[in-house]
């Protein structure tokens, strides 16, 4: 005989039932801090990559459009916006890319256990979030070098970061969810990043389209993506910087970008829930 | 504790699940734009892995399962664990169901062993401030003191699995689900392992065991049933169980029958395939040898249908390879003649297989039971086997039709 083995002791504790959100938020915890551990696993410089990965995606941009091409030269503090943009898209690729293959890639645990699944993808957001704050630093040090110019509308801009944060994970819910019935989404989705990546303004100020088309730097603005991204650079860096409110003079329309959005995550929430309970089956 | 045994734990009322098993997966959208035009060639198969399964399971009670691959208990296994939904009927389950099915869910090569015991245990519902609590009780359970704090890449699988038992022997369920596939690692620790299953029934905890093991589920369960092609087929005491699955199992080995339910070489594409004498079973030598092969094919694919003769006496084979291209589904009847002019004193065994015309993979062939037996046979005039072998033997097709 073992004795009184150990299990008696955790067992004869009355078992509490575990709340639901209880679970998800202990396991939420735990993948976050697991992506982040084998994020830079084996490599030598492990999170600085995080700040130099931006940074020189900054230097090569800025040599090829604001050097050679001079794109920008008409916005203060161009070189900056330029970075804060590619900050943020690469946070809304980052987010909507290992979205979309999340859910497949663990399919073998989907398969051996029953969790709430949304916890994926919220842990591979989070994750992506927490790399676009160390993003932000690399932003912060060359705000403080070049002399920006922020205004007060600038104590705005954590709310449209929250806003792209909401557009990535609700587009994130939708990919994953289509991913695991139609592998073709991968390519779609890497294709549809492409156009909006030109489409959004990000390597270009949006007045350089405006000198040519004012309507069509108008309908721009109200992709969620250039809104947003537009804003913070409007409110942190120059005023200079077009946004859709300073374009239209309506609170309305300037209301649309950020209905898509919700629109984008709540329909985003409601495929996942619907679809969530079969991914065991469909994978 | 008497009136807490009579409450319900576990409660599946009219459970089915089907599988829709499409010939193609639409895994593009190529083939699903191209299968909505030619939606009549579009032949989704459905498996009904589970066909009506009721029963209750009362709280503390250790409730065995059993049956043999492909009857569905696995389906049931993640029904109950809410990992698949069924597709009619419902379960309940009252208090905390913690799956054994797999261990090590969520296990991470990267990962040094501590951190693998957080994720799983993560997976399991435990908080880290939990797990520190019993952190050394699952690291000398699993008797891996020196090795947590390397890789689990470098962990042997035995070590893996006793880590991971380690940690879900913690697991606080009200109902836990265990497939037999835990007894693992070597002969020490699963005594371990046993005992930890036994101590189970001195607990309230709800068990429900999965298992080929008949003495497991004797030693261990209150109450058992048999799953047979999704239904339930015998219930009772443990013991009436074990008898049942025994005696259906010596049924089922005689009948030669593989895992997926068909003899031994059919499957779903060729459910019947059989060779027998169209005429006398036993003929005088100089008799032409008649015999009919019939087989049923799913599918239009070319096939040839090949044949070999061989003495059992002597072990040799008379003819092979007599091989006739068809490709027609459904089920199909060819004739076969064969002159024994030149054999004498043998028993012959015809058997057939199916293979695929051009790749030549072999599709099905007739076991033991379904090849044709004839025995030649000249009474006490010649004990001779082949008596002439001055040419080839060679038999004839006579045709083929649908039947």
């Amino acid at each position: 005989m073992l004795g009184e083995p150990f299990w008696y002791n955790v067992m004869s504790m009355r078992p509490r039932m575990l709340s639901k959100y209880r679970y998800s938020l202990i396991l939420l915890r735990e993948l976050v801090v697991t992506e982040f551990k084998l994020r830079y696993q084996g490599s030598v410089l492990g999170y600085l990559w995080s700040l130099l990965r931006p940074l020189f995606l900054f230097v090569i941009l800025y040599f090829v459009f604001v050097h050679f091409l001079k794109v920008g030269s008409d916005i203060p503090h161009w070189p900056v916006a330029l970075l804060a943009g590619i900050v943020l898209w690469n946070f809304f690729t980052e987010v909507t890319n290992n979205g979309l293959t999340a859910i497949v890639n663990r399919g073998d645990v989907i398969r051996k256990i029953n969790f709430p699944k949304y916890v994926i993808i919220l842990a591979s957001t989070i994750s992506a979030f927490i790399n676009l704050l160390l993003n932000f630093v690399v932003l912060a040090v060359l705000m403080a070098v070049s002399g920006v110019n922020p205004s007060i509308s600038g104590l705005l801009s954590p709310l449209y970061i929250m806003e792209i944060f909401l557009l990535a994970l609700g587009l994130a819910f939708i990919l994953s969810t289509v991913f695991v019935k139609l592998r073709d989404v991968n390519y779609i989705w890497e294709i549809i990043l492409q156009a909006l990546f030109y489409a959004s303004a990000i390597i270009y100020p949006i007045s350089l389209v405006a000198a040519s088309s004012p309507f069509i730097a108008k309908i721009m603005l109200f992709n969620p993506v250039t809104q947003a991204i537009q804003d913070i650079r409007h409110g942190l860096i120059d005023p200079q910087n077009t946004t859709l409110y300073g374009e239209t003079h309506s609170i309305l329309l300037s209301l649309i970008p950020i209905a898509v959005t919700l629109g984008i995550f709540i329909i985003g929430v409601i495929v996942f829930k619907v679809r969530s309970p079969h991914f065991a089956e469909d994978i | 504790m008497d009136g807490a045994t009579n409450d319900i734990a576990v409660s599946v009322k009219n459970v089915a699940k089907d599988f829709l098993l499409p010939h193609e997966k639409n895994n593009s959208i190529k083939s699903s734009i191209v299968n909505v035009f030619k939606r009549k060639d579009r032949r989704i198969e459905v498996q009904h892995a589970l066909k009506d399964i009721s029963f209750d399971i009362k709280k503390g009670e250790f409730f065995g399962i059993v049956g043999r691959n492909g009857s569905g208990k696995s389906t049931l296994l993640k029904i109950l664990s809410e990992i698949y939904q069924p597709t009619k009927g419902s379960v309940r389950t009252y208090g905390k169901v913690v799956p054994f099915i797999e261990l090590g869910v969520g296990f991470n090569p990267e990962l040094t062993g501590r951190e693998n015991v957080y994720l799983n245990g993560a997976m399991l519902g435990f908080s880290k401030k939990q797990i520190d609590v019993m952190y050394n009780d699952i690291v000398e359970f699993a008797e891996l003191e020196e090795f947590m704090d390397q890789k689990l890449k470098n962990y042997s699988s035995g070590m893996q699995v006793r880590l991971a038992f380690s940690v879900a022997t913690q697991a606080k369920a009200e109902v836990l689900i265990i497939d037999e596939v835990l007894a693992v690692g070597d002969a020490a620790f699963q005594r371990k392992c046993y005992e930890y299953f036994k101590s189970l029934r001195e607990t309230n905890i709800t068990t429900i065991f999965v298992t080929h093991d008949m003495s497991a589920v004797e030693d261990f369960c209150t109450r058992a049933i048999m799953i047979r092609d999704g239904n339930i087929v015998a219930s009772g005491t443990p013991k009436d169980v074990a008898n049942e699955y025994t005696r259906a199992n010596f049924v089922a080995k005689n009948e030669q029958k593989d895992e997926t339910g068909y003899e031994l070489g059919l499957n779903d594409r060729v459910p019947y395939f059989k060779v027998k004498p169209s005429g006398k079973k036993t003929i005088m030598p100089g008799e032409d040898m008649v015999f009919d092969i019939e087989y049923e094919i799913k599918d239009d694919t070319p096939v040839n249908v090949k044949i070999s003769i061989r003495d059992t006496i002597r072990g040799v084979d008379i003819l092979q390879n007599g091989a006739k291209a068809l490709h027609k589904a459904g089920r199909n009847r060819l004739s076969y003649t064969f002159p024994t002019a030149e054999l004498n004193n043998m028993e012959l065994i015809v058997s057939a297989v199916l293979d695929e015309e051009g790749t030549n993979k072999r599709i099905a062939h007739t076991n033991d039971n379904n090849s044709g037996r004839v025995i030649i046979d000249a009474g006490d005039t010649a004990n001779l086997g082949i008596i002439n072998r001055g040419h080839e033997l060679h038999g004839y097709w006579n045709g083929w039709h649908d039947i």
